[in-house]
């Protein structure tokens, strides 16, 4: 928030010049000069600030530049780069990033710390040659060069918090196109563009839209569903906080389409920064007339209300989403009607994801034939991955439907961090599945993730290495929507639970002979009769897991072995005595006393005192303890 | 119980339909968590059964009945960090803190220690915030450090 303050300040300053001049003089500031020193015509600095530059130190790095700048008499614009939070422009593997813009030129270095300010300054800034070494490399470019970028491409870039930076570069636009058309043509350019809804199951948002206008009822409403829950996922959170706006047009645009006056966003309580650019946009919306009575004097009404959730999973559904909005417990009910039939108080509704909203300015803009230019052809065109785990660059990722996942994991990834090979990617969150190594050439989109037992979701993907453990993460799935399981149906509050308690024997070493069988049984009963979506796909981690390494399972069971090495109970310390360099590292740190050593001997492990803590393991320099 | 504070937080509300959540989230801001006086109040008040309250309290992880520590560390569970180990951090951080089995705040009140499903931040897994500060990367080691650095933070959030 400092930084905010420290934009403002710079941008106001001409106007209250006499007020920060006398201030900036008794703190010890500089006069105001323009950018000055020799060759400098223009220059703009770009920190990221989102929650990875933040935690890497990005707020030094912009203390340093202007306390560097300051002391050599250059004036800059020291603005936020990745504004978004998290996501930033994607690619926090490599914080803290910072892009210069000297004289219309950009570089972009990569890992500045303060302390490499001062030569960036002194060389780059002042001398006009870019520290090359600091660069940001290939690998930069790799990560960027093979992403699609169109729903993110203005984050990161212009400032979220003025309309007008949204609206020079076309935002709004989109708006004014859709209102000189009927809302019948809105609807059916939408429909034509063939979006399937971004938060998860894929269900085409025009068809939607469709079902909703066709009702005469006086009063409906339509809702954004910023409530991203998925574990793994948060490209909601990038759009939101990176170009909140243009969130907002597409709800208006939307909202003109199925005739109503009234929208929600519901969003998750943990996204303060998110809620705060959502209250900022909607205000500045309004005094544009974008928002409210009489937009852009077109006799159309529309205003938009922000609810908070308050930290449950199973809200992302659509049904307990409006009985949340309506002050209720979150639980969904049985679908008798749909709700663009009868949803929130019962009325007609709409509710769409973020992302989904976001692509709607483009579609009514560009055309629906543009938009089909990109993906497949029952997968249309773009999605955000949020790609995490062990690859090198991790970070949220834009592409068009349809592109393999090894090009995804391998390429904009970078491979696997470390030695260690790529054991599967799991996608869809809690929801979805683990897809193996073995299928990079899949195509990612709805239908072919659901034709390897996972789901597209809300889009995470997270990639996993022969050190985890297929059972131990499948029990972390489970042991989540067990826990988030709001209760009402039998399959998925007592099922997930029993899952549950068959996967944590089986990961302590107690599983029985059958137990894999008994999973699949007790999954397919919980996706064949629970109510809603949570429990529906709540079995697919164990399912998927069962499905492509059902001998890790076995492993477990009938030899007591974790393959990965991660399951506790299951380890078997041993001294190996080839590499022991006999230092005694190990023994010092035993908290049973089961290893014995001596000075020049090899060190001895008593299996029956050992605890299987790990100690040992995590001291031992030379990798002796297996 | 304050019931100017209350007073307020039911003048916001008075006329909009479904406020119950809102309600609770605004008394847990200003009171900290939601206290049994306080529901009572705004049950007469507004003519809905203090059950209502209670079953909206107790299905949203975000509401507390009990009042939290000074410092509140939340550990991220997520996917991510979880295949990066967020187990053993959270391990770690429990012993250092010596919070009692079952419990999740310390026995002084200094500590709250709380995990949360995903906080958004997966390129920097495995993530520890303490009071709103987010820390990336997090080893075993480097969370007793932080733990540390907060022991003598008795201002509190």
């Amino acid at each position: 928030m400092a930084v905010k303050a420290k934009t403002k300040e710079k941008k106001k300053a001409p106007a209250k010049g006499k007020k920060t001049g006398s201030k900036g003089a008794a703190a010890g500031r500089p006069v105001k000069r323009k950018a000055g020193g020799p060759g400098i015509k223009d220059l703009t600095i770009k920190v990221c600030v989102g929650t990875g530059g933040l935690a890497a130190g990005s707020q030094d790095v912009i203390n340093e530049f202007a306390n560097e700048l300051r002391v050599r008499g250059i004036r800059a614009d020291i603005a936020r780069k990745c504004v978004n939070k998290t996501g930033c422009r994607g690619f926090c593997a490599k914080d803290v990033i910072v892009e210069i813009i000297l004289n219309g030129k950009t570089d972009v270095y990569q890992l500045i710390s303060p302390d490499k300010v001062s030569r960036i300054v002194e060389e780059h800034i002042i001398g006009g040659d870019p520290v090359f070494e600091w660069l940001a490399g290939d690998e930069y470019h790799a990560f960027h060069d093979r992403q699609t970028k169109i729903l993110l491409k203005q984050c990161g870039q212009i400032d979220p918090e003025d309309i007008e930076a949204y609206i020079h570069v076309g935002g709004y636009e989109g708006l004014k196109k859709a209102l000189s058309q009927t809302p019948f043509e809105v609807t059916e350019e939408v429909k034509a563009s063939g979006l399937r809804g971004r938060g998860g199951a894929g269900f085409p948002t025009g068809l939607k839209w469709e079902f909703c206008s066709m009702s005469t009822e006086a009063e409906k409403y339509i809702i954004c569903n910023a409530d991203e829950g998925d574990p793994g996922a948060f490209m909601d959170r990038a759009i939101i906080e990176g170009n909140p706006h243009s969130v907002l047009e597409g709800m208006i645009i939307g909202g003109y389409a199925i005739g109503t006056h009234q929208g929600y966003i519901y969003i998750r309580a943990e996204y303060p920064l998110a809620i705060q650019r959502l209250e900022i946009a909607i205000k500045q919306a309004k005094k544009k007339g974008l928002l409210g009575k009489n937009i852009l004097k077109s006799g159309f009404d529309f205003d938009i209300h922000i609810k908070q959730g308050a930290g449950a999973f199973v809200c992302g559904e659509a049904s307990a989403l409006m009985r949340s909005i309506e002050g209720k417990r979150g639980m969904p009910r049985a679908k008798l009607w749909r709700s663009a039939v009868k949803g929130l108080w019962d009325k007609p509704t709409v509710l769409n994801n973020v992302e989904t909203f976001a692509n709607i300015p483009l579609i009514i803009l560009n055309g629906s034939g543009w938009y089909r230019g990109f993906g497949t052809e029952k997968s249309t065109g773009t999605k955000v991955f949020a790609l995490t785990g062990k690859v090198k660059n991790t970070g949220l990722i834009e592409v068009p439907m349809g592109m393999s996942l090894g090009e995804m994991i391998m390429d904009i990834g970078g491979g696997m961090t470390g030695r260690n090979r790529l054991k599967a990617v799991q996608t869809g969150g809690p929801s979805g599945g683990c897809i193996p190594a073995d299928h990079l050439d899949l195509p990612v989109d709805f239908d072919s993730l659901s034709s390897v037992g996972s789901m597209m979701g809300s889009g995470s993907m997270v990639a996993v290495d022969e050190t985890t453990c297929m059972v131990d993460l499948a029990k972390f799935f489970i042991s989540f929507t067990q826990h988030e399981s709001c209760g009402k149906c039998v399959p998925c509050r007592i099922g997930t639970k029993r899952m549950l308690e068959i996967l944590t024997r089986i990961t302590e070493g107690n599983g029985k002979e059958g137990d894999v069988d008994l999973l699949t049984e007790l999954g397919g009963d919980i996706k064949s009769s629970s109510l809603c979506g949570l429990g529906q796909s709540a079995p697919n981690p164990v399912l998927s897991t069962i499905r492509f390494f059902r001998e890790e399972y076995e492993s477990h069971i009938r030899h007591g072995r974790c393959p990965a090495g991660v399951c506790k109970a299951l380890r078997q310390y041993m001294v190996n005595v080839d590499t022991c360099k006999m230092c005694g590292k190990c023994a010092r740190v035993c908290p049973t006393g089961a290893i014995t050593w001596e000075p020049k001997n090899k060190a001895r492990l008593d299996k029956s005192k050992c605890v299987k803590c790990g100690a040992c393991y995590d001291a031992c320099p030379f990798n002796a303890i297996m | 119980m304050s019931e100017k504070k209350c007073q307020n937080i039911l003048d916001k509300y008075h006329n909009e339909n479904g406020s119950v959540i809102s309600i609770l989230q605004d008394m847990q801001e200003v009171f900290g968590y939601i206290k049994e006086d306080t529901v009572n109040w705004f049950s007469e008040k507004l003519n809905i059964p203090a059950s209502n309250f209670y079953g909206v309290a107790t299905f949203y992880s975000q509401f507390y009945l009990k009042p939290r520590g000074k410092n509140i560390v939340t550990a991220c569970c997520g996917t991510a960090c979880h295949v990066k180990g967020s187990e053993a951090i959270i391990n770690r951080m429990r012993a250092d803190m010596a919070i009692a089995e079952g419990e999740d705040t310390t026995a002084d009140g200094h500590f709250t220690l709380e995990n949360v499903a995903c906080v958004g931040a997966c390129s920097i897994a495995p993530v520890v915030i303490v009071n709103k500060k987010v820390y990336g990367s997090v080893t075993p080691d480097k969370a007793s450090a932080i733990l540390k650095d907060y022991e003598g933070n008795t201002r509190g959030r």
